[in-house]
């Protein structure tokens, strides 16, 4: 009995490696930091409700067989856009807030179909199809706001556009509905406040993601990311399946880098969508998810234990080496870092061959032999 | 069967086409109409062809550096910062130690060799256990090791005055100047200059023969017997296995020398820019030489040594060319957009084409 | 089992080929609701391509169609896709797994089929949002389950199942198909256990006493008897017999399938030489080999140097599984003797070394460098092995691509490849060339053992002749042993002095080649898995 118990504390141990790791390194980091629990609170929770709706995001290609969606990046460029359309039109707060979603949404299926028709003719490499697209789409997104914003697509305020006259500046202020959605039923309890509103928003998603499940289409999608070639025999659209968990990824993404953009109050017109994506992935990969397998609770895990992590690493970095800097690099490190063990791990248990065969036909020619003499 | 009949015009044309590749030509045909814009637009002609050979013989090597791991069948190196910064710590020891002019180049190169072995080994023995993702986790093998280098970089005891920081003289600056070291040291030789007859034109004489000594070398050793198993491991290894080849081994040395090669290339590439540039240049600089080897033909597992050349030349030509065009003629300067879906877009091209064969 | 007027099933002058090459010559037969029709016959006796037919398979259609009517009630049926298929009735059980491996054996049962409930999101989205209806998913997949008359349960998942299992889960999907008049089963009892098989005879007996007529490929001749109506032997793309069950047996069923009438002036030179006084060159015992399809179990055998020798057996069998696991493609375990010496499995460097050589049977994934030259196919084991072809320059030993291209030319005047050159890249060879090709591989290497697999598979009958006779040819100028292994018996008692036939994953027995095929058929269905 003793014996049994402890393999499935090492096979327990093994399968949650990474959180584990995180824990240890949050553990070891938060001391040091020397920043006062409260605040320490008060930023996670922030954090939580500001990025947990993006990481929601990733859950659906994971579980149509997609990977990783760095494509993710191009929803959250159809909500920066809705939002400049929205800041230029001077609509603020929460009725700004609904406009840019209702606006994003035409914006972010388009570039989801976009994306997911490029990835239907990649099969067998999604991730790192998805990764270049969302660089490829940078690119047409610094054309349209950068060159077409203002010239071709009228700009009303000129507070928006560069001083060259066409263009979006590089900051972009949303002062006016800064935190509208999160400070909307806000409580405040012992200096963390808590936006509900926000937090509600996200449990809605969450809800929508389980019932999403039980679906008919959600049934395919679970078929057609593990086996294709079955879920096509037995009749399902493969490609149109896929085709739809990229969309509603992009338009989720849309909707959380609204929420996200929201709680910032202004964003780097250029620089807000760059590392969204690896910083989302890296997130739910910390919260024990991998690449083909991700569930609400590694959401809401990773949010809070890389983001822990995210708040303390400069501040302890500066007081071992007194340089903050260190910090800073370190959380990029441990973010690639994460990412870089998920992707071994998973191509590395797609190799592992069924090396038992092997031994089972030892075996068995064993037995006959001894079935033979005896 | 197996007489390939005389084709039609038409159909000959469009084989050309296939084998070409649509993207390229309207790469290729792009650069030309920017070279005929320029005396248009009043730039000087002699000097864009200077600046295109110039930018050609910075980055030569690290595309050059593309074609061991492609051709034994490790995919376009996306891992290649772990080349460039073995490359760096021989740059920044060579300079610790004292060495100047050409020497710190020699130096550079000499101790940046066993890096990049040690690093290229440990690379190539992960990219052996995840045959068939070696694309993606390259990319964050690359990503993790530059940043890990950045922290590196502040906590390592250097102590050269001219690469630490003014006043805490503790940790390297992002930014390193060659003068003194070995700025232009390939390039100042043998340099045709024809500045004094008039014409704009200044050739890096020395940093090519350079590159063309390495691609000469390469070239032999894609003729020798380890090096024709090498190709065929890339074409099928199946075949290579059954023909009693060690598939892995080849990986390995395959990726040994993309990694040795992206340290020398670095190096070049300083030598001719003036600088040394540390912390996180080193991130971006995969995508330009894996869009270069694409450009000039090469795919995700051919690739020649005519697709470097072919290839750097375009890119550079397209990046080099396109901010000067445009700013004379439209006093706009879109060159950021345009490289970035030049680059990206040709990756993309590939990776929507590849089929899975030989696998 | 009532007896209607017109059969369930028709099949009349089924004719069907593939580019010149007829696979199936006038196919007739009847089948009623209820029956159970064993289907029997060797490895291209045309068993497969008539399924694909009844099934309305893709590559049916992508090779030209097929000639005679398929009739279902008296109504002739035209099937372009599966799916008419499964829409008038008809049900397949194929031997590979159509199961989706995280999904529980219910999931499976229902897939694409699932009983929903409607939603609210359906209707602005579209139907697949609305929810599964698990309740109702879990009563019809019960259901099925106890048509099918074998009990599993329906709550596991796949990939924790026993391979059994997974056999019995798909049988249940295709039963819970409400509208299933005819199940096909594709070798269903390879992979089960004895139990498990009598279990699934169980099974197709209730199937049939619902009404339900099922067609049981197989090769176990005993399971034919114990469990079906009448018996159909096709060889060579016709039927040769098509009789009750009740009125055949075991050894008739065998001389159906295998024998042939002796061609007029068949190959005439036909000698059976006697090596049984010459040295044994290579002894294999206890040999297992881990490839998947063709396991190998347990083979003992001796071959004498300078001989012929051919193995067959039917398909799955494990006669592939022999050379691949000896020459190290697969994982392999026992021991092999070589000219005395022993020789390691699992490396194929080493056997190599040995001087030994293997032609494979797949072509386009191991014997050949599709994308590059003759050139570089013919040389290289030989290059690489053996030093031929290089010269030494300095410190380091380049290519001699003059070498090259003259021994590739030799073997193309010798063995007559048809091509524009030496440089041509292999892809764009005919199947047959290509095959010649892999040939000069072997012979640059001047083996003094060679396997060959499969040597006439793809290939049309002029290249055929061909490819044995550079085979016959080289053993009996070299003196070189030769072992090959083909699926067509004909072709291994053409050239061959012994002939060994795999059955099980072990070597049912050898015999001298000209025995007849009737007693080679015995073998080949003695200890069938």
């Amino acid at each position: 009995m003793k014996t049994k118990k402890n393999f499935n504390l090492g096979s327990l141990i093994s399968a949650n490696s990474v959180p584990i790791l995180f824990v240890i390194i949050c553990a070891v980091m938060i001391p040091l930091s020397g920043l006062p629990a409260n605040y320490l609170l008060n930023e996670v929770v922030t954090r939580l409700g500001r990025n947990t709706f993006l990481i929601l995001s990733l859950l659906i290609p994971i579980m149509a067989g997609m990977g990783l969606n760095f494509g993710m990046t191009l929803g959250a460029m159809a909500g920066e856009m809705a939002l400049i359309m929205v800041a230029d039109w001077q609509i603020w707060g929460i009725p700004g807030l609904v406009l840019a979603t209702i606006l994003s949404i035409p914006l972010s299926i388009l570039l989801g179909l976009l994306c997911g028709s490029i990835l239907n003719r990649a099969k067998g490499r999604e991730m790192i199809t998805s990764y270049f697209i969302a660089f490829f789409m940078n690119g047409v997104y610094q054309l349209i706001v950068l060159y077409m914003m203002g010239s071709i697509i009228p700009i009303m305020h000129s507070t928006l556009k560069l001083p060259r006259g066409y263009g979006i500046r590089n900051t972009v202020s949303l002062l006016q509905m800064r935190q509208s959605l999160d400070n909307a039923l806000a409580v405040s309890i012992n200096g963390v406040k808590i936006p509900f509103l926000t937090l509600i928003i996200i449990a809605l998603a969450c809800l929508f993601i389980v019932w999403f499940r039980r679906t008919k289409l959600g049934q395919d999608m679970r078929a057609v990311g593990q086996d294709m070639n079955v879920a096509r025999d037995a009749g399902i659209d493969v490609d149109r399946t896929r085709l739809i968990s990229i969309v509603m990824s992009t338009v989720f993404a849309s909707f959380g880098m609204i929420i996200y953009l929201q709680n910032m109050g202004n964003f780097p017109t250029y620089q807000a969508h760059t590392n969204i994506g690896m910083f989302c992935i890296a997130a739910l990969l910390v919260g024990g998810a991998s690449v083909d397998k991700a569930s609400i609770r590694n959401v809401f895990l990773g949010v809070i234990l890389f983001h822990t992590m995210f708040i303390v690493a400069p501040a302890a970095g500066g007081k071992i080496t007194g340089d903050s800097m260190i910090g800073e690099y370190f959380r990029v490190f441990m973010s690639y870092g994460v990412i870089t063990v998920a992707l071994v791990m998973y191509e590395a248990k797609k190799r592992k061959e069924n090396r038992t065969m092997g031994q089972q036909l030892a075996n068995e020619q064993k037995a006959e032999e001894e079935g033979k003499t005896a | 069967m197996g007489n390939t009949t005389t084709l039609g015009n038409k159909t000959k044309l469009k084989e050309l086409l296939d084998s070409f590749g649509l993207p390229r030509l309207i790469i290729a045909g792009f650069l030309l109409l920017l070279l005929i814009a320029a005396p248009i637009v009043g730039l000087d002609f002699a000097t864009q062809i200077t600046n295109i050979i110039t930018r050609f013989s910075w980055n030569a090597v690290m595309v050059l550096a593309m074609v061991p791991m492609v051709h034994a069948g490790c995919g376009l190196n996306f891992g290649l910062p772990l080349g460039i910064v073995s490359g760096l710590l021989g740059a920044t020891l060579s300079i610790e130690l004292g060495f100047t002019g050409f020497t710190s180049f020699l130096v550079a190169i000499l101790i940046a060799t066993p890096f990049a072995l040690l690093l290229g080994g440990g690379y190539g023995w992960l990219l052996n256990k995840i045959k068939g993702g070696e694309m993606m986790i390259a990319t964050y093998v690359g990503f993790s090791s530059v940043s890990l280098m950045c922290m590196m970089w502040l906590l390592l005891p250097y102590k050269h005055p001219t690469m630490v920081w003014g006043f805490s003289a503790k940790g390297l600056r992002t930014v390193i100047s060659l003068e003194g070291f070995y700025d232009k040291a390939l390039a100042n030789f043998l340099t045709i200059d024809l500045k004094k007859f008039g014409v704009n034109l200044v050739i890096p004489t020395g940093t090519l023969l350079f590159f063309a000594l390495l691609a000469f070398l390469m070239w032999a050793f894609l003729h020798t017997k380890t090096g024709t198993a090498m190709t065929a491991v890339g074409s099928n290894p199946a075949f290579a296995r059954a023909a009693g080849i060690n598939v892995d081994k080849m990986r390995f040395i395959s990726v040994i020398m993309s990694t040795w090669l992206g340290a020398v290339g670095i190096l070049v590439y300083e030598q001719g820019f003036g600088f040394v540039q540390l912390y996180t240049a080193p991130f971006w600089m995969a995508m330009p030489a894996v869009a270069a080897i694409l450009i000039g033909g090469a795919s995700v597992n051919k690739a020649s040594i005519g697709n470097v050349i072919i290839g750097t030349i375009l890119y550079q030509g397209i990046v080099t060319m396109t901010p000067t065009v445009m700013n004379s003629a439209f006093q706009m300067d879109m060159s950021e957009v345009i490289r970035i879906v030049v680059s990206n877009g040709m990756i993309l091209y590939a990776l929507t084409r590849k089929t899975e064969r030989g696998r | 089992m009532e007896k209607n007027n017109t059969p369930l099933l028709e099949l009349r002058n089924i004719q069907k080929d593939f580019f010149g090459n007829q696979v199936l010559t006038d196919i007739n037969f009847t089948l009623e609701a209820g029956q159970v029709l064993g289907l029997v016959g060797e490895n291209g006796a045309g068993k497969s391509t008539l399924m694909k037919i009844l099934f309305g398979m893709d590559v049916i259609r992508e090779t030209g169609g097929y000639k005679g009517d398929v009739l279902l009630n008296g109504e002739k049926m035209q099937f372009n896709t599966p799916f008419d298929a499964l829409k008038a009735g008809i049900g397949m059980v194929h031997q590979e797994f159509s199961l989706i491996p995280g999904f529980t054996a219910t999931e499976n049962i229902l897939l694409n089929r699932e009983p929903i409930k409607k939603s609210v999101f359906s209707e602005v989205f579209g139907e697949r949002m609305d929810t599964l209806n698990y309740k109702e998913m879990d009563r019809r997949a019960e259901e099925s389950i106890k048509k099918m008359g074998v009990d599993i349960d329906s709550k596991m998942v796949v990939s924790d199942m026993p391979v059994g299992h997974k056999q019995f889960t798909e049988i249940a999907r295709e039963l819970s198909k409400e509208n299933l008049r005819l199940l096909i089963l594709d070798e269903p009892t390879a992979v089960l256990t004895e139990r498990e098989a009598q279990a699934l005879l169980d099974s197709i007996r209730s199937m049939a006493a619902q009404g339900i007529a099922v067609i049981f490929i197989t090769h176990r001749l005993q399971e034919i008897l114990s469990v079906c109506d009448k018996v159909i032997i096709m060889r060579d793309g016709y039927v040769v017999k098509d009789v009750p069950a009740k009125e055949t047996d075991v050894r008739e069923i065998t001389r159906a399938m295998v024998g042939r009438e002796v061609k007029e002036g068949g190959n005439a030179a036909r000698e059976v030489r006697d090596h049984s006084d010459a040295r044994t060159i290579m002894s294999i015992r206890k040999l297992w080999v881990d490839m998947p399809g063709e396991i190998v179990r347990n083979v003992n055998l001796d071959i004498k140097e300078g001989e012929i020798l051919g193995i067959g057996g039917l398909a799955g069998q494990g006669k592939l599984g022999i050379p691949n696991g000896v020459m190290g493609l697969y994982d392999a375990g026992g021991t092999v003797e070589f000219d005395g010496k022993a020789i390691d499995l699992n490396n194929p460097r080493k056997c190599l070394d040995a001087q030994l050589a293997f032609v494979s049977e797949d072509r386009r994934s191991v014997g050949l460098l599709l994308d590059e030259s003759l050139e570089w196919n013919v040389a290289f084991p030989a290059m690489q092995i053996q030093n031929k072809f290089l010269k030494k320059i300095g410190f380091f030993t380049w290519r001699d691509e003059k070498a090259i291209a003259n021994v590739t030319n030799q073997y193309i005047d010798e063995l007559k490849i048809k091509c524009t050159g030496s440089a041509q890249k292999a892809r764009e060879l005919s199947g047959g060339n290509q095959q010649k090709v892999c040939l000069a591989k072997a012979f640059a290497l001047e083996p003094r053992f060679l396997f060959v697999s499969e040597p006439t598979r793809g290939i049309d009958v002029g290249a055929k002749a061909l490819v044995l006779e550079a085979l016959r040819k080289f053993n009996r100028e070299s003196g070189v042993t030769v072992v090959m292994i083909s699926s067509e018996l004909e072709e291994l008692r053409m050239i061959c002095d012994r002939i060994a036939i795999v059955s099980g994953g072990k070597i049912a027995g050898i015999l001298p080649a000209d025995h007849s095929s009737e007693e080679f058929g015995m073998l080949m269905v003695s200890q069938v898995k």
